[in-house]
């Protein structure tokens, strides 16, 4: 083609020969090539490869749909998990926009009108069961949190019962629901809420504010629009047959002490309005503020407020200053105290046990590699089964095999005893410690080091050793010189399987880790299982994912990754 | 340069046996002695022990039975590292992970010479084959015929008295071969180098040795100059794995000045050299060159037996004529004749009478 003789061509004669001929006839008249019917070459030659791709996809969809939605969807969940944070908004929508203009280094608490943004919230979140959830979420930020939303939960209701009970005492109209549903709804709204039959199976006609009402008491009319759609769609009762929350009553005077223009209003229940509006001033109030340091004397506490404010973000890096034991404060981020650091010790502790890991399955499986390599075929075969044995075995039974083995009682230290090797009152501590750990993961993780050494051990004609002997080497250099480069691609490959499948080992660690021989893979685990943390559980899976993928960079850097080779 | 120059010789195998499986033997009773500065060619057909053999010498494996001597020294006292043999291997085993200069510098560097003499030398010896330019090159980034050089060279670097070749050029087209042919021993030559070649191409073998060792099931069949295997086989396996040869099946019926009067098993009789027969009534197989059968009666001697033949088909091959025969009831024989003025160009079908000089017609084992 035009470009054809910059990377290829050897022959650099100038001269007129046939294939300079060909060449300079392409650049002569330097447009595109031709294909046989008229459209460019360059076109119809990606047609045709894109006709290949398309059929070489359709082979590989189903296997791509399932990597997708097995592995790649769950990754990525995990990625979002570990910085999403929306619960705090979702559940604190008024709280959290109150707070944004509360200075959290000041030594004052926020103004009272956060506190009655806090009192909708949390009962609003509390008809939804949503504030137990939020409390355990902020707990693993500020412990305490969790029962304090609790115990708010259980308590707000009666805040809002203070004024409910006035209205009540002042006219029975405002006990009755249906009386609210006609003052605030659409006549025919109204009509089909009363018309529709619980068990007919047909929808509940959704509540619709009267725009004539909602003018006036804007308030009301927006909480009791989220008391009816909680009603309707979320309890699925009738709405026709509920009494309004007690929050509505407190959104009701705070429309009426707004200076609402009852006066202007005359459709259903004009007369108990305007009655409630001249009443209202001399209702009994609540102060908020204090009200909530009744419920519990937390709510006057900075640190609190302080947490809430930090994190009513959508996302958060929270979860990852976590994992590497830091904290969010008010003025960013910082270290937690010394003594609950924790998590950067674990990803040192894994990283450094996968190496030790990594290395003693090089030491005890090179050899093995090299001789089953060079054994011949027959034999090499029986070995390698022996070799390929524990995978056949339950990796529970095996690990746990472990465990009789090296127990104090066990096997290995019996017979150190037996020889007087250890005394019978020193017996060697080699479970539920790194040594465990090490010792059962080596074994475990050792056919992975070996069959990608013997693949590519296998592939090293001896000839090369005897070539560097007869050039004068001694059996060591041609070693070292001449066979083992060759096979640094197995100890590549076996190295990289070792080294992730272990950084991320749980099961075995579990059993003979004991507590100084656990991975950050076991913290994840707890996280995921117990403590419900799955955001932090998220973030140390990214972290650990990032180390990994950093390593791998590192590696390719250094040894490239074109230098691991599983055989051939 | 048949003889040694001291008198010594410098590799002997002496009575030399191997067997891999305890079973079978694939060298039986070896023995061979090479002096210094020969080139001796090791042919013979595939599975014949050649590369055994050599390995033996290199010190690979190891003799069942019988003594490898080196310089005088049993070979099995020095360990292979120490024996200074270069080794061109089969499929030349250049390191991979090295450059070609690393590759050549790497018997100096095991040697513990420094590092500019190393240089030098490595420069020296890829000039030596041409291949100045790419010491900086990887193995794998060299054709078949510019990796052979470099194995060559990488075996000289070190300046070793005695080199092994096993088969190297093997896998080369044979144009590069035979360029190369010249190459090597053109410079085993001018370097005084003991050379061990192996090769199952009898072309090759003729062209380049001082001596060939002709193999078969484990034995060396004969052991000579080019010339003189090519024209006095010792036995009919020599005769027939060497060159083209015509061969007939007869009895002696008696032996006479240095003649042997053979009987063919069609009846006719011809006069032959006895060499490995003694006394009337032994089988015998006689060979006789396609270029050494004359029918132009003229240059044959007047009491030669002659042997009626019949033109089967006649090859015009340009420097010589290639002519297909009947003769006593064998339908291959070949004769060729140079492809002169004066020659007659025989055309199928005709009738004519070949006879031969006795000395050139060799009754060998049956
Ligand atoms: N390592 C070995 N183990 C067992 N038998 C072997 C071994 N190496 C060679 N042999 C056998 O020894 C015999 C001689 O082999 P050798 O390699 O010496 O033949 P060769 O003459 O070099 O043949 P070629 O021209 O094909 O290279 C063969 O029958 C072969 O099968
Ligand atoms: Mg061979």
């Amino acid at each position: 083609m035009s470009n054809g003789s910059a990377t290829t061509g050897p022959d650099q004669i100038t001269g007129a020969t046939p294939d300079n001929a060909m060449r300079n006839a392409d650049r002569a008249d330097s447009g595109p090539m031709l294909a046989a019917d008229g459209t460019t070459l360059k076109s119809s030659l990606n047609r045709a490869l894109r006709r290949q791709k398309l059929r070489a996809l359709m082979l590989i969809a189903p296997l791509l749909i399932f990597v997708l939605l097995t592995f790649i969807a769950p990754i990525a969940d995990m990625l979002f998990r570990s910085v999403e944070n929306q619960i705090v908004s979702d559940t604190l929508p008024r709280t959290v926009a109150a707070l944004k203009d509360w200075d959290a280094d000041g030594e004052t608490l926020p103004e009272p009108a956060t506190f009655k943004a806090l009192y909708t919230d949390i009962f609003i979140a509390q008809e939804r069961k949503l504030h137990t959830r939020l409390g355990s979420r902020l707990n693993y930020e500020l412990t305490g949190v969790s029962s304090l939303f609790r115990k708010s939960g259980r308590k707000v209701e009666d805040m809002g019962e203070v004024y409910q009970d006035q209205f009540e005492d002042l006219n029975g109209y405002w006990k009755k629901g249906e009386n609210w549903n006609a003052l605030l709804g659409t006549p025919a709204w109204l009509e089909a809420q009363n018309a529709w039959e619980e068990d007919s199976g047909a929808a509940q006609p959704a509540f619709e504010p009267r725009p004539e009402i909602a003018a006036v008491l804007p308030q009301t009319t927006a909480t009791f629009e989220i008391f009816a759609d909680f009603v309707q769609n979320e309890d699925k009762d009738n709405l026709a047959k509920k009494d309004p929350w007690a929050l509505v009553y407190s959104a009701l005077y705070d429309d009426l002490t707004a200076g609402a223009d009852v006066a202007a209003y005359a459709g259903p229940g004009a007369t108990e309005l305007q009655e409630a509006a001249a009443a209202v001033s001399g209702f009994e109030t609540v102060d908020f503020p204090t009200a909530f340091e009744d419920i519990d004397e937390d709510w006057q506490s900075l640190d609190v407020w302080q947490t809430l404010k930090v994190y009513s973000p959508n996302f958060t890096s929270g979860y990852f200053l976590n994992s590497i034991d830091m904290q969010k404060t008010v003025d960013g981020p910082a270290l937690r105290p010394e003594n609950q650091r924790f998590y950067v010790m674990l990803f040192m502790r894994t990283l450094f046990m996968s190496l030790v890991i990594t290395g003693s399955c090089i030491l005890l499986g090179y050899p093995v590699g090299y001789i089953l390599a060079n054994l011949p075929a027959k034999t090499a075969n029986l070995l390698m089964i022996l070799v390929l044995l524990p995978f056949w075995t339950s990796l529970l039974v095996r690990t746990s095999a472990w465990k009789v083995m090296l127990q104090q009682q066990g096997v290995i230290n019996d017979t150190l005893v037996w020889l007087g090797i250890v005394a019978d009152d020193s017996r060697l501590a080699l479970i539920n410690n790194q040594t465990g750990t090490i010792i059962a993961m080596t074994h475990i993780l050792l056919p992975f080091m070996i069959l990608p050494l013997y693949s590519v051990m296998k592939t090293i004609p001896p000839s090369y050793v005897r070539a560097a002997k007869s050039l004068g080497a001694t059996n060591w250099t041609a070693f070292w010189r001449v066979y083992f480069p060759q096979s640094v691609p197995g100890i590549g490959a076996g190295s990289i399987l070792v080294f992730i499948l272990s950084i991320g080992y749980y099961i075995t660690p579990e059993i003979v880790g004991g507590r100084t021989g656990v991975f950050i893979s076991n913290q994840i685990a707890y996280h995921i299982s117990s403590s419900l943390n799955w955001g932090l559980a998220a973030a140390l899976g990214a972290i650990l994912l990032a180390v990994v993928l950093g390593l791998y960079w590192t590696y390719d850097k250094i040894v490239g990754i074109d230098n691991v080779k599983l055989g051939g | 340069m048949t003889t040694s120059s001291n008198g010594t010789a410098f590799v002997e195998f002496d009575r030399v046996q191997k067997s891999y499986d305890g079973e079978t033997l694939v060298v039986k009773d070896l023995n061979l002695s090479l002096p210094q500065g020969e080139f001796l060619t090791m042919l013979g057909p595939s599975g014949s022990g050649k590369t055994t053999c050599l390995m033996m010498l290199a010190g690979f494996e190891t003799a069942t039975h019988g003594d490898i001597r080196l310089d005088g020294k049993s070979i099995n006292n020095i360990p292979p590292h120490k024996r200074g043999i270069g080794m061109v291997f089969q499929n030349y085993a250049l390191f991979p992970h090295m450059t070609v200069a690393e590759n050549l510098s790497f018997p100096l560097e095991v040697r513990g010479m420094s590092k500019s003499d190393r240089e030098a030398k490595v420069k020296r010896a890829l000039d030596m084959v041409q291949m100045g330019d790419f010491g900086g090159r990887r193995p794998a980034q060299l054709s078949g015929g510019q990796q052979q050089r470099i194995a060559l060279s990488r075996a000289l670097v070190f300046e070793p008295e005695l080199v092994l070749m096993d088969e190297p050029l093997g896998a080369l087209d044979k144009q590069l071969r035979e360029t190369l042919q010249f190459e090597i021993t053109n410079l085993a030559h001018e370097l005084g180098i003991t050379t061990v070649y192996v090769t199952h191409d009898q072309t090759e073998a003729l062209t380049m040795s001082d001596r060939v060792a002709v193999f078969d099931d484990g034995r060396i069949q004969q052991l000579a100059p080019p010339d003189k295997l090519y024209e006095e086989p010792e036995n009919s396996f020599v005769a027939q794995f060497i060159g083209e040869n015509n061969t007939l099946l007869g009895t002696v019926k008696e032996i006479k000045d240095g003649i042997a009067l053979v009987e063919l098993d069609g009846g006719e009789v011809i006069d032959a050299k006895p060499i490995n027969v003694s006394q009337p009534g032994e089988r015998t197989r006689v060979s006789i060159r396609p270029e050494r059968v004359e029918y132009n009666k003229d240059r044959l001697s007047p009491d030669a037996h002659t042997l009626k033949a019949e033109v089967l088909e006649f090859i015009y091959m340009g420097d010589i004529f290639r002519t297909r025969l009947r003769v006593a009831g064998k339908d291959d024989f070949v004769v060729k004749t140079r492809n002169a003025p004066d020659q007659r160009r025989l055309k199928p079908g005709e009738t004519i009478e070949i006879g031969w000089l006795a000395q050139d017609c060799r009754a060998l084992d049956a």
